[in-house]
């Protein structure tokens, strides 16, 4: 059941986004391990609040936008798009020149 | 795991930051010989799969959820250089797009994560790798266990750090046991989601696959 390049990644690449622009408004929003060992232990009060936690895209929403569905959504594909372009563009950068004589 | 700022203090995480950026600068040059015109895409492809089911958390206990990290999964798709490389990308856009993840926290993240959680996932899958037959069943077997393995690992690089640098005094015997415990949990869910994606990719195109040694197959065909 070989399938072709292009349909891999197409079939990755639309994977991701559906992920990250629908499934992700069902994801749990229960604090992740560390968060909750911090506050069950004692530390959670020594986080100080993020750099850019008053960012347009902070904590995966899109400020200012009502429908939770579109905000986490949009932000996701964001984050899909932005990941996109920075891995491919080191991943491209970095491979090896002339593969086929190097094989 | 995404470490906010303040938990750790800032001699521990400058430490840990110059740390990951050694393994970065070795992990450029380890990729560098294994990336090929084909498996440079699927790096980047790798890349972006994590970034989205990262955003997936799920519940593991009362009130607590885990999400993927996707060292073990980058492990076996592209090789433990080009999957350090793909964890900070994520690690990167986490923390300066969406305030996941602490900026003076990001070395200590990026160590766990992309170095300690790669790094281990390998050394357990090379291992299980020479003792398991060579098959596609147990290829996905010998992920499931790095993939479980993989999360309390980081886990407890996070325990290290807080151990050398905490701006707490809780003692370190009790934030290991809560750690460990929580994220054998939460690596359950790795295993599974990480288990199930290689499986999918082995069915489709097992040649994209790192870990799985196409080279032994066409040596069966020549003789």
């Amino acid at each position: 059941m070989k399938i072709s390049n292009r349909k891999f990644f197409a079939g990755a690449l639309l994977a991701s986004v559906l992920l990250a622009g629908g499934v992700s408004f069902y994801a749990s929003s229960s604090p992740d391990g560390l968060e909750k060992v911090a506050e069950d232990v004692g530390f959670i009060d020594t986080a100080k609040d993020h750099t850019f936690g008053d960012f347009t895209l902070a904590d995966y929403g899109i400020a200012g936008f009502e429908n939770a569905r579109l905000s986490v959504g949009l932000a996701g594909l964001i984050g899909v798009g932005a990941t996109a372009l920075m891995a491919t563009g080191m991943f491209m950068l970095i491979r090896k020149k002339s593969p086929s004589q190097n094989r | 795991m995404h470490i906010p700022d303040g938990f750790i203090d800032l001699p521990t995480s400058a430490a840990f930051a110059g740390a990951s950026a050694l393994a970065v600068a070795g992990a450029v040059k380890g990729a560098r010989k294994q990336l090929s015109e084909q498996s440079a895409p699927l790096a980047g492809l790798t890349a972006v799969f994590i970034f989205a089911v990262q955003m997936l958390n799920f519940p593991v206990a009362a009130g607590t959820s885990g999400h993927l990290i996707g060292a073990a999964l980058a492990m076996v798709l592209v090789g433990p250089y080009a999957a350090t490389l793909a964890l900070v990308v994520v690690l990167i856009i986490q923390a300066f797009l969406f305030a996941d993840g602490g900026l003076t926290a990001l070395g200590l993240s990026i160590f766990n994560m992309a170095v300690i959680s790669v790094w281990v996932s390998f050394g357990v899958f090379m291992l299980l790798k020479k003792i398991f037959p060579k098959t596609k069943s147990w290829l996905v077997i010998a992920t499931f266990v790095s993939a479980l393995i993989s999360v309390p690992a980081a886990a407890i690089g996070f325990v290290i750090q807080y151990a050398i640098g905490a701006n707490a005094t809780f003692s370190v015997g009790t934030v290991l046991n809560a750690m460990v415990g929580t994220h054998i949990l939460i690596g359950i869910g790795e295993a599974i989601i990480t288990a199930l994606t290689v499986s999918a990719v082995l069915a489709s195109r097992s040649d994209l696959v790192f870990g799985w040694d196409n080279k032994n197959t066409k040596l069966e065909i020549r003789s």
